[in-house]
């Protein structure tokens, strides 16, 4: 993937600009100072000491899925393919960050584990541990490469330094203040980079929308252009699935996105979940992904319209460079739909904005990485090393070995950055791997809490061959056996992991022998006494405001009139 | 530890918030108001957006500065509150 085809891509930054952005990286390192000076122990570094308010968590929540796959992959989608990429907020993320939220949260903050794979250790126990903390790590790295690639092509694009001394610089300040301030500082810089993000896109979408002449303009002009009217409806989505199928199609986004995929992502991700988890009370982590639920719904227009402004607008993105691309070739102007984004600012914000916009776009990679690297070394420190290299060594050990890790974890992402190059689409990519690692754990996890009799032996066996399906689909769709554009091969592979690991799962259990019922309790539904799973509602978790369920039926009433507006 | 925490609780990152996005209105606002170009209006279709993203930023930027001084940080949370601290101890270790 080329970000900068061309020199006329340089966007015209001046003194202002650049001293906007500096002074956006100032506070980014002030923020890993200050919170180093909140880390005493490993708990600190890893989990913020279990700390923080629930508003704080909810915005890091959001923000920490906020990186480049969000901000450019979807503006990319939404060049692409237009409104059915919203299909991945109100369908593919808000319904799961509820459901985390209500049912999920109260066994992952009550049972005090400190990691989602700790939670499979004490679920299913090594085995499928193991397993799971090895495919979320390798996970972490690849992740972590491609918001480090898109950080450096932006910085590249601005300055013109060459990618591999923006990938190792734009590295090395993530770096610093993730090894610094631990969790914390990647944290509080979620919450200044959400508003960074929200300060440049908006005005971007604003400025964009009254250039096309309003929604109207908008509706009119993508309707008529390569992608048809299809483009301006959420569903059913054919292009964006790859089935010419309407019913197909609508089925691929239920099952495959909404459910499978999205499920799969958003309630057993531990770069997710751990900053619920660093919350101060049951209440706080419950409201977290609920919380984050609220800016989710809207982050289409922020960035799916600005995209689509771009596929109209912008001279190199439009007529007959979209056909061109739509049909799988090369655009005359040398452009791909990951530029739209930046084209677009190109052409539309004057010096000043456009600092802001820059700052946001790298806010918005730098978290990502940041989210990538923070789960990462924990993981890798409590679950890997703690538990199978060095045991009962005193705290601050692991503390030092956490801040080591997160320096090994970033020269790995340096790796893996060129990678994540060689992909057209980096949707597409990333999408691939959530179907190979998310899938199957959602699968494992959704039985392993509802279905006591579920034996360990099934826990690591349906993960591995869950895992294999999904890899078996991509290798047969790369091959060319098995033909599916557009993101359909990894709902497919992300059908097939879910299904295959319940299957797996359901036989090995009638011949395993399950874990004893006294080693469940607080891991699994039926064996949780109800009053475990309640949260306080006094002082500050009262009101009806902090209602976790409340919060979130309003969340999903937006959610259906979203669904219904921009049918 | 409680001195710890007490230290930790100067920092609150509504102010960071407000600091940052505060500097980045009062800047845009100067250069919508005095320095923005015809033809750079003219190439965002016609707004200011200098201007109108400046005043925007501001009143975001007052506004956290107003709920940190409502809402401020209660400094020995760990001391005061103990459910949420003695959850935490088992975990500790």
């Amino acid at each position: 993937m080329s970000l900068l085809a061309d020199a006329n891509l340089r966007l015209a930054a001046n003194a202002v600009d650049y001293a906007m952005l500096a002074f956006y990286f100032l506070l980014v390192l002030g923020i890993g100072y200050l919170a180093r000076r909140q880390v005493s122990s490993s708990l600190d570094f890893f989990l913020s000491g279990r700390s923080l308010p629930a508003w704080v968590t909810g915005l890091a929540f959001i923000a920490a899925n906020l990186g480049a796959i969000e901000v450019m992959g979807m503006s990319a989608n939404g060049a692409q393919y237009g409104m059915p990429t919203a299909n991945y907020f109100w369908i593919g993320a808000v319904p799961a960050m509820l459901f985390l939220g209500v049912v999920m949260m109260p066994f992952y903050y009550g049972s005090k584990v400190r990691s989602v794979p700790e939670f499979m250790l004490r679920r299913f126990g090594r085995p499928a541990h193991l397993v799971n903390a090895i495919s979320f790590g390798t996970a972490q790295i690849l992740i972590a490469g491609a918001n480090l690639f898109l950080l450096a092509s932006v910085v590249n694009l601005l300055l013109g330094w060459p990618i591999w001394l923006s990938v190792i610089v734009a590295a090395a300040i993530v770096l610093a203040y993730t090894a610094l301030g631990g969790l914390s500082a990647a944290i509080y810089n979620e919450v200044l980079q959400f508003f960074v993000i929200v300060a440049a896109l908006l005005p971007l979408t604003i400025v964009g929308l009254v250039k096309v002449g309003g929604w109207q303009g908008l509706v009119d002009k993508v309707s008529a252009g390569p992608g048809g009217p299809d483009q301006v409806h959420t569903w059913p989505g054919t292009q964006l699935t790859g089935f010419s199928n309407s019913f197909v199609s609508v089925l691929g986004l239920v099952f495959g996105l909404g459910f499978v995929l999205s499920f799969g992502y958003w309630t057993t991700n531990f770069v997710e979940v751990q900053r619920a988890m660093a919350s101060r009370s049951m209440s706080a982590a419950r409201r977290t992904p609920i919380i984050g639920a609220f800016p989710k719904l809207f982050m289409p227009f922020l960035v799916i319209i600005p995209g689509m402004i771009a596929g109209v607008s912008v001279a190199e993105l439009a007529g007959e460079n979209k056909q061109a691309l739509l049909d799988g070739g090369t655009a005359p102007s040398g452009a791909t739909f990951n530029n739209a984004l930046l084209l677009l600012m190109r052409d539309l914000l004057p010096n000043g904005m456009l600092g802001v916009a820059i700052a946001g776009l790298l806010a918005s990679f730098m978290a990502g990485m940041a989210a990538n690297l923070s789960s990462f070394n924990t993981v890798f420190t409590y679950d890997i090393w703690q538990n199978y290299v060095r045991k009962d060594r005193p705290d601050g050990y692991y503390l030092g070995i956490g801040r080591t890790v997160t320096v090994g974890a970033t020269v790995l992402a340096i790796g893996t950055a060129f990678i994540a190059s060689s992909y057209a689409n980096l949707m597409d990519y990333l999408h691939q791997l959530f179907s190979f690692f998310n899938a199957p754990l959602f699968a494992t996890f959704i039985l392993g809490m509802f279905w006591k009799r579920m034996s360990p032996a099934a826990g690591w066996l349906g993960l591995v061959s869950g895992i294999a399906s999904a890899m078996a689909v991509f290798v047969l769709t790369r091959a060319g056996v098995w033909d599916l554009p557009g993101q359909g091969a990894a709902f497919v592979g992300a059908g097939a992991a879910f299904a295959v690991d319940i299957l797996v799962s359901v036989g090995t259990t009638l011949v395993t022998a399950p874990k004893p019922e006294s080693q469940l309790a607080g891991l699994v539904w039926s064996l949780t006494p109800k009053e475990d799973r309640r949260h306080e509602t006094t002082g500050a978790d009262a009101g009806w405001y902090r209602n976790p369920s409340l919060l979130a039926g309003i969340a999903l009433i937006i959610t259906i009139v979203l669904n219904i507006i921009f049918f | 530890m409680s001195e710890e925490r007490r230290r930790a609780g100067v920092f609150d990152v509504r102010l960071v918030i407000a600091l940052l996005i505060g500097v980045y209105g009062l800047v845009l606002t100067v250069l919508g108001a005095g320095f923005t170009t015809r033809a750079e209006i003219a190439k965002s279709a016609g707004v200011n957006i200098n201007l109108w993203a400046g005043i925007g930023a501001l009143v975001v930027g007052a506004g956290f500065v107003v709920w940190a001084r409502l809402r401020p940080l209660i400094v020995p949370v760990r001391t005061e509150d103990d459910a949420p601290g003695a959850e935490r101890e088992p975990d500790s270790r």
